[in-house]
């Protein structure tokens, strides 16, 4: 048996992947986000309520909650991917903030106390499940039709919409997808946390969810966990400098991007298709 | 097979093309030529619709495609190459071309998610075969998998060619198919252009390279200042006294 304190790492190890992989596909596709805590927000609340509320089985609570949050994410995303760059980041931080005063205000969730009473639903079992099952999303997304589509929009759209691809259709299809992964993190998260106020999903949620993914490496879908593993990991491990961690920590991003800009995985190899002797 | 009538586009107060006419007849190559700035790509943005027309038609077999999308007219029939090249750079070169097929197949996030991760798709690999014959064409088996950004200026041009005809085109518009070649290269780019139209594919191109134009064309389009001077055979073009002027300057 492992003790306590491992398992609550590998959880939050676990929920970590989960959000930094919701931003990931986005990125894929060249759509930069400030707003993954939002969505990781509706998640959360959403499959709270109803496990604590109505006494759903957590699953279906899971489902209702990522799907909700993918929702919201092809409301903002059909304006929003009208933008580029710096002003999609804009927005998506916008909408962050959004959601999270929301929360804030609204009663029936507890408004500004926050809700609590969640029972505890997310093992390290489930966690460990849902992140190998999204990582065999992503493997499979490489190297398919679609995964070509995403990679060749990242690199140059114009060409992309030229070569007949569908700019909007495949953005939305990559930020709502992304923000049905960030639900899922966010319902995650609640049956874990038990406790949940706005707060916890608000602009520093979403920044670290980025910083997960620039850490990692914008490229590939590995990058996200390398980030995740390094942002849950290393504070942990540097306790033993105890008040200084955070400061050593940010110290190691400013290094990172100054030696290492793309990322503790670094820009995936072009991957080889496979010939066809059957012809 | 494509029409264009009284094409105009504005930038602000600047005409880039204005009231262009023009027809390219199905099986040939046509040729727009005229100085720097002349409006020729500009003109080229506008029959893919990269951009939107501020007045004109474009109809292409018949129909008004007349502000289409790009994607919606690459799926229709008309495909592209770029002056500037416009590779997915860190794709290889197989790749690319695949991209290029993308509106002639289907699948989407489910389907990438439902198919056996060791073995590629009947469909998929009916689209590798496809990329790798049109690589043959275009004399680039040899660089199958190696990233269009390690080829060379030539092979990129010969792949932006590819990854075009994958989109399965009825008429191909090339924006300067040979600058910056040498006259070796610009030979092999005309049997290529040659080649390309034997197998049933109309061609509009642009070019500065007049031994090429007059080669290969069957019919040249001169235009200067965004406005069509001339227009017929590479013989009547070449005499041309406005053509002559607007090339070497008006006293010549």
């Amino acid at each position: 048996m492992i003790d306590p304190y491992t398992e609550s790492v590998l959880i939050f190890l676990g929920i970590n992947t989960v959000l930094a992989l919701s931003l990931a596909l986005p990125v894929s596709a060249g759509l930069l986000s400030l707003g993954q805590g939002g969505f990781m927000a509706i998640g959360a609340y959403a499959s709270a309520a109803l496990t604590t509320w109505y006494g759903a089985p957590f699953p279906l609570a899971l489902a209702v909650g990522a799907l909700l949050a993918a929702l919201a994410g092809l409301a903002v995303g059909f304006p929003a991917l009208r933008i580029k760059g710096v002003y999609l980041l804009i927005l998506t931080m916008g909408f962050g903030e959004i959601v999270r005063i929301f929360f804030l205000n609204f009663e029936p969730t507890g408004a500004a106390s926050g809700f609590g009473g969640i029972h505890q639903a997310t093992t390290l079992t489930g966690v460990t499940v849902t992140v190998v099952v999204l990582l065999l999303f992503f493997a499979q997304i490489r190297g398919s039709r679609i995964g070509r589509a995403l990679e060749a929009l990242r690199e140059d759209e114009l060409a992309a919409e030229v070569m007949g691809i569908e700019l909007t259709r495949l953005k939305l299809a990559a930020f709502g997808v992304g923000a049905l992964i960030a639900g899922l993190g966010g319902a995650l998260y609640a049956h874990y946390a038990l406790f949940i106020d706005s707060a916890q999903f608000g602009f520093h949620r979403s920044a670290e969810i980025f910083i997960i993914v620039l850490l990692g490496g914008m490229g590939s879908f590995w990058g996200a966990v390398a980030g995740a593993a390094a942002v849950t990991l290393l504070p942990e491990l540097l306790r033993v400098i105890q008040e200084w961690r955070m400061t050593f920590f940010g110290t190691l991003l400013v290094a990172m991007m100054i030696w290492r800009p793309w990322g503790l995985i670094g820009r995936p190899r072009p991957r080889l298709i496979p010939g066809t002797p059957d012809a | 097979m494509l029409a264009v009538e009284g094409l105009t586009k504005s930038f602000g107060g600047f005409t880039a093309v204005a009231e262009v006419d023009l027809v390219v007849d199905p099986g040939a190559i046509h040729a727009v030529i005229g100085p720097n700035g002349a409006g020729k790509t500009t003109l080229f943005n506008l029959v893919t619709g990269v951009l939107a027309p501020s007045a004109g038609r474009l109809t292409f077999e018949g129909q008004d495609v007349t502000g289409w999308r790009a994607d919606r007219i690459t799926a229709r029939g008309v495909a592209r190459t770029f002056q500037n090249i416009r590779l997915f750079r860190e794709m290889t070169a197989v790749e690319n071309v695949m991209v290029g097929a993308h509106c002639r197949t289907s699948g989407g996030f489910l389907a990438a998610v439902a198919r056996w991760p060791w073995r590629p798709s009947r469909a998929e690999r009916a689209t590798v075969r496809r990329a790798e014959a049109l690589l043959e064409l275009v004399g680039l088996a040899a660089k199958r998998d190696v990233a269009a950004d390690e080829l060379t200026l030539v092979e990129q041009r010969r792949l932006e060619i590819a990854r075009a005809l994958a989109t399965e085109p009825r008429l191909l518009l090339l924006d300067e198919p040979a600058a910056g070649m040498t006259p070796t290269e610009i030979q092999d780019a005309n049997r290529l252009i040659m080649k390309i139209r034997d197998r049933g594919v109309t061609v509009l191109l642009t070019e500065h390279h007049m031994s090429l134009v007059m080669q290969v064309s069957d019919r040249i389009t001169v235009l200067n200042y965004g406005r069509k001077i001339a227009e017929g055979s590479p013989e009547t073009v070449r005499r041309d006294a406005e053509v002559l002027a607007a090339y070497l300057g008006a006293d010549a």
